[in-house]
């Protein structure tokens, strides 16, 4: 589903990815952790299309088509979801406003229909309660004075109603407590299936408690520095990212 | 001399004389008085340039180089307005085309007995004594060139009065039209408000051009509010490339009063309003909502004044802009606080978006404080689209000119939303609307 090969990409002349490969199948959770300022969260930016980042090599190709030429509406409407780190508040767009507003503008790309409000409605009902997600709060401007657990909430409701192929979870569990991390978990969990793929980005192992990765990678200045099945990730938890590291400057 | 080489002062001047020379006895008459004084303090001021202080960003010199034809005929018929409507409800609808009450296509509602509905030029001559209690009692001091010019040749507009103790329920709305289909026209519209104690009026000022001419409207509105009385005045322009617009609406408000104004500037090829409210009572309240949305070349300048005479009394103030192209916007605000006018409130805010590098804004929040028991805040930004809400929104799915067009609307709703005559509103959303997605 998606493939990347020797991904590079930098910020204002500072590289920060130095040669990403990961090959993420359909069906597939992947979990990419790593020490703070390792590249996590400019990996998922950069599969975004945030504009900031500049690539400056290597190839990233969703379903076979390249993405990095792509606006990021457009890997949007081809089946990518990016749920914030940090989801911007928008003072005056309702939550139910802007998401009709993407699910018909996805449905435009697609040559589909737009969805009328009474069908739309349905279905945003629908994908709220799998997030338990308060009606009330569709109704108020987008994450606007939510609180952390809301605003994270919203990100995977907004991923429930736009059913993307990928979705790269940028530390979503940072700043939640236990129970908004289970319903985050268990919406993101409802969403598993043999079609459908993710990426986990996160610094802590507690996460992946509850949406349990097929495989685990760290990700150390740049670059994938190991990978491993999901006991990776706990041996991360009790040993820390030391070990990592002095196997890499060993090595280097 | 020909009269194409005569500057436009120097005609307007001419014209008043020639116009009073075949007046007969009512050259003597307290009105024509007024106007005279006005015409002498005209010719003092002349048109204001850039080196005053109040005109430093925009320059009439273009406006007072073109002729305009003051006292043109037009045919307009309702099917000509089509276009230009705002869709019906039920309100008092009150036609002006270039400057001249038009009864014909006009529709008054409201009972005589909650309120007085004439043109200026009826009012006069049926009570010339109750005109003349308020004609150019508040503009009198002002200083400006455009508003004596007003005075001296005030011939036309709408005179309304709300007696005391009355809730006028159907709104009013004004409707000017400039008819520029056949040649440059200049109106000067004259309006006055009055509004007695304890009674609550609504009502809107729309301004429209017909045609490709160029308009010169020179209109003042004289609003009077007594005492616990409330009243609610909008400002919808929406005219076109070729029209210059100098308004002013100076405002008197007494204890206890409430004064809402809203000033919304959608198209015109240069704007100049002036709001000045002066909150001369006890426990006044006094908001002012602004939102200009300029393209092309176009120039928009809001100068506003909330002058705190008495204690106890708030105003509050937010105007907003979107910015395009090579346009140019204006704000000055300016709050002044009196001696005697402790526990005042008083807050001013300004946002704009600047779209385009060629696009420019000039604020000036002016405070002048001389109580020392008061609250006053003044903000003014002036930012770019913010780029994380849009990365934010397209990250979703949604295209970068639709997900532009939702933050500006996002934008503009907070002003818009403080219409509260829904018709008004409702056009103004469409239109904003229609220009967010034509471009």
């Amino acid at each position: 589903m998606l493939s990347i090969n020797d991904l590079r990409a930098s910020i204002e002349g500072k590289e920060i990815l130095k040669g990403i490969n990961l090959e993420v199948k359909a069906g597939e959770v992947h979990a990419i952790m790593g020490p703070n300022g390792s590249g996590k969260s400019t990996l998922a930016s950069v599969l975004a299309g945030r504009e900031e980042y500049e690539v400056t090599g290597g190839s990233v190709l969703f379903e076979g088509k390249g993405i990095l030429e792509m606006a990021p509406e457009e890997r949007a409407a081809e089946g990518i979801f990016l749920a914030f780190q940090y989801p911007v508040e928008i003072p005056g767009v309702t939550t139910i406003n802007f998401l009709k507003t993407a699910v018909n503008e996805i449905r435009k790309y697609r040559g589909e229909s737009p969805l009328d409000a009474a069908q739309f409605l349905k279905m945003v009902r629908e994908k709220a309660k799998l997030v338990s997600m308060n009606d009330s709060l569709l109704k108020r401007a987008l994450n606007e004075g939510f609180s952390g657990g809301e605003k994270k909430r919203n990100e995977i409701f907004q991923m429930a109603v736009l059913e993307p192929k990928l979705a790269i979870l940028d530390e979503t569990d940072s700043g939640l407590d236990i129970d908004a991390l289970r319903i985050v978990a268990e919406g993101v969990n409802s969403l598993r299936s043999p079609e459908r793929a993710a990426i986990v980005v996160t610094h802590y192992q507690r996460l992946l408690d509850y949406i349990v990765p097929d495989f685990v990678h760290v990700l150390y200045k740049g670059r994938i520095v190991k990978s491993g099945p999901k006991e990776l990730a706990l041996e991360l938890e009790e040993k820390g990212y030391d070990w990592i590291k002095a196997e890499v400057e060993a090595l280097s | 001399m020909t009269t194409e080489t005569i500057d436009l002062k120097t005609k307007l001047i001419t014209d008043f004389y020639a116009r009073e020379s075949v007046m007969n006895g009512e050259a003597a008459s307290a009105f024509h008085q007024k106007k005279r004084a006005a015409l002498a303090r005209f010719d003092q001021l002349g048109f204001p340039t850039v080196r005053n202080e109040e005109w430093k960003y925009s320059s009439v010199k273009e406006l007072v180089n073109e002729s305009y034809n003051f006292n043109s005929e037009s045919n307009v018929v309702l099917a000509d307005l089509e276009d230009l409507k705002i869709p019906e409800q039920d309100a008092n609808i009150i036609y002006f085309v270039n400057g001249r009450y038009n009864a014909e296509l006009s529709r008054m509602v409201s009972s005589q007995a909650q309120i007085t509905i004439s043109s200026l030029s009826e009012a006069i001559k049926k009570d010339p004594q109750l005109v003349n209690t308020y004609f150019n009692e508040l503009t009198k001091e002002s200083g400006e060139g455009f508003t004596e010019l007003n005075t001296a040749f005030a011939q036309d507009g709408i005179f309304i009065h709300v007696p005391d103790n009355q809730t006028v329920e159907h709104p009013v709305i004004l409707r000017f039209v400039a008819d520029a289909r056949t040649q440059n026209v200049g109106n000067q519209p004259r309006n006055i408000i009055a509004v007695g104690r304890n009674s609550h009026l609504k009502m809107a000022e729309a301004f429209r051009t017909l045609g490709s001419g160029r308009s010169f409207t020179n209109a003042v509105t004289e609003i009077y509010v007594g005492e616990e009385a409330g009243v609610e005045y909008y400002k919808v322009q929406n005219e076109s490339e070729q029209a210059y617009h100098i308004g002013t609406t100076q405002v008197r408000m007494l204890a206890r009063s409430q004064f809402y104004a809203g000033t919304v500037t959608l198209n015109g090829r240069f704007t100049r309003n002036n709001l000045n409210i002066i909150l001369d009572g006890e426990r006044c309240e006094a908001h002012m909502y602004g939102l200009y949305f300029p393209d092309g070349t176009q120039h928009v300048d809001n100068h506003t004044v909330a002058d705190h005479r008495k204690p106890n009394s708030e105003s509050n103030e937010l105007y907003k802009g979107i910015l395009r192209d090579k346009s140019k916007g204006v704000f000055n605000g300016k709050i002044f606080v009196r001696p005697d006018a402790q526990k005042t409130n008083a807050f001013q805010s300004c946002k704009n978006i600047v779209l385009s590098p060629e696009a420019s804004m000039n604020t000036k929040p002016q405070l002048e404080i001389y109580a020392d028991d008061v609250k006053c805040s003044h903000g003014t930004t002036t930012g770019q689209i913010d780029e994380e809400a849009l990365f934010y929104m397209r990250s979703r799915g949604i295209s970068r000119p639709e997900a532009l067009s939702l933050l500006m609307f996002a934008f503009c709703a907070d002003v818009v939303s403080q219409i509260r005559i829904d018709s008004i509103r409702e056009y103004l959303e469409n239109v904003i609307a229609e220009k967010l997605a034509s471009k």
